[in-house]
């Protein structure tokens, strides 16, 4: 066994606890910890990518139980996908928080550790119980985090999230009692084989626990109707703690692409019970985002919309279950989780310089450091909207390129559509923020500093380097959404470890 | 035995539903206390229902099964502090917001 599987785990919730021992010496020993814990984290998540990519799927027992009687952890190579991505926009989101945003409230440091605790166990885990265990973790941390600075809008907003999230942890344990209650086994490994192999009078209840999971990842993931959290809620928080959010609604993308290409397969008595379903709403999440693009009347609800258009995108993809859309959908992936990060980060140092205006498209005193932000703005917005030459176009071009032709019309406009909304909604955006001024330069104190500038900086060079390397990571890509379409490879790593090379 | 349970659950899922759907933030936590009852019953149930039966497979014709139990014991762990934690932030948001209404808004001052 591989004991580097297991440290993503260990690493964050470590750092949680020393930080909690270190809460009253003050913010600078607890930032130590942090920034060391995520950069080692960063190291370890770049070492099982190449680890994933390189010796297929590796499977880690807890205890050295057998499955499907332990609890395993798995790394495919989606989970070391999703892993890096988180790594990458926890560094940003670390570096951007300690120049002072980590001090509104006393345990930034203890929370954001186990964020990342909660969201790499959610992305490692081969157990459907233990998913839901990982997901009430960064449930938990996400809840104290998002009231992070305190203030009614967040305390609104917060109450709202954690409400809904409460029924969706409901949803969740009823979904996994009644699939127990049909199979009798809770590994996903495993539950794969019994669903294939149950009875067809069983079908019906199937197809309820799995639509009710879909629900649960739905809510998660914000696909409409159950979206309207997600713009109250990312556009109220602190700044850094947006930017860690933007990879959670891709915990529930990445919850419906391991469930429905794994657990619920097309044989058996309920095949494909998720295909019918995600295409339709995807469409619907892409449309209904643009919309709020478009209708936003400040930067922060407008890149929290692109959050919801970029869900919409990822599932576009997903949907077709064929290997070139899921191959697109995590090419993609990344893409859209660093540039939406770095918006936010980048929408607060705007929303600073800009006194009472704040970020409101409305006319307000010109900008300290109009030239640096506007380079970063723009380029945001290229990458953003998926225009060339940067790796969002390369996304969405792969992503037109994988559907059937009998789906072309639907599919290429309205996923064309959502672009050009976003493209409209973010030249608005940069008029009205950079040109459109009056009066003088009020807070000259305002001007972020390079301890600021340079982790927005990083996360949008991120997009260059994907688009420099966009030739190994998209074949990275199609060899994981082959691995994932295969899912035989997957239950046999787990059930039977013997039988492995 | 199986009619009285699924009663059980449906009567508190009812109710948990209904109060989770009020504008108050009190109706609202206690409307989740209920369905997150409703949810470890449930999830207790799935293991089969008998009684006198030991949780070892070999000593009689049927063994209950343990793992259901081991189950409702993390998730009543885990709903017991959401609860507590929604309880705490719903008093919050009374004093933030100066009322108790869901969307902070509405009823007397």
């Amino acid at each position: 066994m591989n004991h580097w599987i297991i440290v993503p785990l260990l690493l964050p919730l470590l750092a949680g606890m020393v930080n909690l021992l270190l809460v009253r010496r003050g913010h600078r020993p607890q930032r130590l910890v942090s920034l060391l814990a995520t950069v080692g984290l960063l190291g370890v998540e770049i070492h099982l990518l190449r680890l994933a990519d390189t010796a297929g799927i590796a499977v880690y027992r807890l205890g050295n139980w057998a499955a499907p009687f332990g609890i395993v952890l798995v790394l495919d190579r989606l989970s070391a996908l999703m892993l890096l991505t988180t790594g990458v926009v926890a560094l940003g989101s670390l570096l951007f928080a300690i120049n002072g945003d980590d001090r509104l409230g006393p345990d930034f440091h203890v929370l954001f550790p186990l964020q990342l605790f909660g969201i790499n166990g959610a992305f490692l885990t081969g157990d459907l119980f233990n998913l839901f265990v990982f997901f009430e973790i960064l449930l938990i941390a996400s809840y104290c985090l998002a009231l992070h600075g305190g203030g009614p809008v967040r305390i609104r907003a917060g109450l709202h999230y954690v409400v809904l999230n409460l029924i969706g942890s409901s949803l969740f344990l009823i979904a996994i009692g009644t699939l127990y209650g049909v199979t009798g086994t809770l590994n996903m490994a495993d539950l794969a084989v019994q669903v294939v192999a149950s009875a067809p009078e069983q079908a019906t209840l199937l197809r309820a626990g799995a639509l009710l999971l879909l629900v649960v990842f739905g809510l998660k993931a914000a696909l409409p109707p159950l979206h309207p959290w997600l713009p109250a809620l990312y556009s109220g928080v602190v700044a850094p703690v947006a930017a860690l959010f933007a990879i959670m609604t891709k915990v529930g993308v990445y919850a419906i692409l391991r469930i429905y290409t794994l657990v619920f397969s097309r044989q058996g008595p309920a095949p494909d019970v998720a295909a019918d379903w995600l295409l339709p709403m995807a469409l619907l999440t892409l449309s209904v985002g643009a919309m709020g693009v478009l209708a936003s009347r400040r930067l922060r609800v407008l890149v929290a919309y692109l959050v919801v258009v970029s869900v919409g995108t990822l599932l576009t993809g997903i949907a077709q279950f064929n290997v070139k859309g899921v191959a697109a959908a995590l090419y993609y992936l990344p893409h859209t989780t660093l540039v939406t990060a770095g918006l936010f980060l980048l929408a607060d140092l705007i929303a600073a310089q800009r006194g009472e205006s704040s970020d409101a498209f409305s006319a307000g005193p010109p900008l300290v450091q109009p030239n640096q932000l506007g380079v970063l703005f723009f380029f945001g917005a290229v990458a953003a909207t998926g225009l060339p030459p940067l790796s969002g176009f390369i996304g969405k071009l792969l992503l037109l390129q994988s559907v059937e032709p009998e789906r072309t019309t639907w599919f290429w406009g309205v996923v064309l559509v959502g672009g050009l909304a976003g493209l409209v909604a973010l030249s608005r955006a940069g008029t009205r923020l950079f040109w459109d001024t009056e009066g003088e330069v009020v807070i000259r104190t305002a001007a972020a500093g390079p301890g600021r500038l340079v982790p927005v900086t990083l996360l949008l060079l991120m997009i260059v380097a994907m688009t420099v390397c966009a030739a190994p990571i998209s074949r990275y890509a199609e060899a994981a959404a082959l691995q994932l379409l295969t899912p035989r490879g997957y239950i046999a790593a787990v059930l039977f470890p013997e039988q492995q090379p | 035995m199986e009619l009285l349970a699924s009663l059980t659950v449906a009567v508190l899922v009812t109710c948990g539903v209904y109060l989770a759907l009020r504008a108050r933030t009190f109706p609202v936590a206690v409307g989740l206390a209920l369905l997150s009852y409703a949810v470890n019953l449930f999830l207790f149930f799935t293991g089969r229902l008998a009684s006198g039966v030991p949780p070892l497979a070999g000593r009689t014709a049927v063994a209950a099964d343990p793992l259901p139990q081991a189950l409702v014991l993390t998730a009543i762990v885990i709903g017991f502090g959401m609860t507590a934690f929604v309880v705490i932030l719903a008093l919050r948001a009374r004093g933030e917001l100066g009322n108790d209404h869901v969307d902070g808004r509405g009823g007397k001052p």
